[in-house]
């Protein structure tokens, strides 16, 4: 895939009544390219992750995803242009119900893909994220790091154009940190998007990638290598 | 016992149900069990008054008067030889004057009837079966014979019977339809309470790239077996009921008005499938409305 991938045109939005906590946003991702998100909690790092994979809606501006523009797709265009991105959640967000192999198979069993064609790149997933050995294990006897890197695997399992996470080191230590970093990068480098909403200085400093940095509901982006302000 | 990918088969995404789903199976399956009810009822009542118009069709009653010299019970014997020589009567008898006094003390008490009293004699036609002769032969054989007389085709009676049938019939199929929208409504409720207490779910499921249709079809499928397994208690519970009726009601007068056979049973039969349709119609409706209001 080549060309832009998103791109923010002038984007507002607020949550009610409540002031604005984005301020005419303007950015693109280009296809393969590697972005982190920074910015102080509640300044809206996890809003524009929302209004990406369309979970809110902006009250101004233009977004536009794969070239679609989000404010005029039809429904019924959603669930498609979704199976083109891969979301990994804060909370995780993990169905509790189902083995760690059956949350990473939920992205080609709800694209309607027989089992045949992919349970063996399931089991290559886990084994690759360091679950080989847990792929039975229901969510809840898994530990932090386990369970991100579970919520990893089933964002990636479908191949994904645009890879979204949130804070995906916010609940884990600082060597699995790294180890998480390491799996982003091996996603960018085979061709996925990949937008990391962190607060965590050391890793966005450790990676040298672009940052896109919100302050006050403003946006600044950092290329690789140019100082930011503390 | 390590994990074998190539043995994995698919977990069900919606979690097993829980205490709720399992109170609104048995409220289902009352339900079932009162629509199978009523259903057999309808057939057992409605052959009840195929049998009693029948019965009425096949006979007539003719009311005999004394005319001239001619005792009453003299007439009745000669309009009785008149009538069992008309095509299509099976057999036509004079009935005792007890009988017709039997008749009239209903309206004029149990007393002795004064001698001089004309009171009318009654002969009993039976018509063929096959080719019954009909009100109007009888009449003509006895205008004929000069015996003045009244026939009483018991037209009136089988009218009212046929509409008596057709309300019990109507009563039925309105219980049916008030009982299925009942579930109906049950379904949906259970639905949005479904939906929303897996919101979590749901949203996971969306953003992972199913659409609408995709998580309705699961609610749909949840809600279908369910109702299919609830159908089926309803309808053996009926079954088992009406077989009762049949074995133990006879001689009682709820066999008269409701004479169950085993044939009627079948009536309940369709029923896991008619409750399936109903709940995976309904849940399908439903999810689709809810979900178009989701992210």
């Amino acid at each position: 895939m080549t060309g832009t991938v998103v791109r923010f045109d002038g984007v507002t939005m607020a949550y009610g009544r409540e002031p604005p906590i984005l301020k005419d946003i303007s950015f693109s991702l280009e296809a393969g390219s590697f972005h982190f998100l920074t910015g102080a909690s509640g300044s809206g790092k996890t809003s524009i992750l929302k209004l990406i994979y369309m979970s809110e809606v902006a009250a101004g501006g233009r977004i536009e995803l794969f070239g679609h523009d989000l404010a005029t797709l039809p429904r019924a265009d959603r669930a498609p242009l979704r199976r083109r991105m891969g979301v990994i959640f804060q909370e995780f967000r993990l169905l509790e119900h189902l083995s760690a192999f059956d949350n990473t198979a939920l992205a080609p069993r709800i694209a309607g893909r027989k089992a045949d064609s992919y349970r063996n790149d399931v089991a290559e997933l886990l084994v690759w994220v360091g679950l080989g050995s847990r792929m039975e294990a229901l969510p809840s006897t898994l530990s932090d790091g386990e369970k991100q890197r579970l919520a990893i695997a089933r964002a990636v399992v479908n191949r994904p154009e645009i890879l979204l996470a949130d804070e995906p080191t916010g609940n884990v230590d600082a060597a699995i940190a790294q180890r998480i970093l390491r799996l982003l990068s091996e996603l960018n480098r085979v061709g996925t998007t990949v937008l990391v909403a962190s607060h965590d200085e050391d890793l966005v400093t450790h990676s040298g990638n672009p940052v896109l940095h919100l302050n006050d509901g403003g946006l600044t982006r950092f290329e690789r290598g140019q100082k930011r302000p503390k | 016992m390590s994990f074998e990918a190539s043995n994995w088969s698919p977990g069900a995404l919606l979690p097993r149900e829980d205490g709720t789903q399992r109170a609104l199976l048995f409220v289902i399956a009352v339900l079932a069990f009162l629509a199978c009810l009523a259903a057999i009822g309808a057939i057992a009542s409605e052959r009840a008054a195929e049998g009693w118009k029948d019965q009425l069709i096949g006979s007539a009653t003719v009311l005999v008067r004394a005319s001239g010299l001619e005792s009453a019970d003299a007439a009745a014997a000669r309009a009785a030889e008149t009538l069992a020589g008309v095509k299509g009567v099976a057999e036509a008898r004079a009935l005792d004057k007890a009988k017709g006094d039997a008749l009239v003390a209903r309206f004029i008490g149990p007393d002795p009837l004064p001698a001089d009293l004309p009171i009318p004699r009654l002969v009993a036609v039976e018509f063929n079966s096959r080719q019954p002769a009909t009100t109007a032969d009888l009449r003509r054989a006895l205008e004929a014979d000069g015996i003045d007389a009244t026939v009483e085709d018991h037209s009136i009676w089988t009218a009212q019977i046929m509409r008596t049938g057709a309300l019990a019939r109507s009563a039925a199929i309105g219980l049916f339809l008030l009982i299925a929208a009942a579930a109906g409504a049950l379904i949906a409720f259970a639905t949005r309470q479904g939906l929303d207490a897996r919101r979590d779910l749901v949203e996971i499921l969306h953003y992972s790239g199913a659409s609408d249709d995709f998580i309705a079809r699961l609610f749909q499928v949840r809600f279908a077996r369910m109702a299919a397994v609830a159908g089926a208690a309803g309808g053996a519970a009926a079954a088992l009921a009406g077989a009762g009726l049949h074995l133990f009601g006879k001689g009682q007068s709820v066999a008269a008005i409701l004479p169950v056979s085993w044939t009627d049973l079948i009536a309940a039969l369709p029923c896991p499938f008619i409750a399936a349709l109903i709940a995976a119609v309904t849940a399908r409706l439903t999810a689709q409305a809810v979900l178009k209001n989701a992210p």
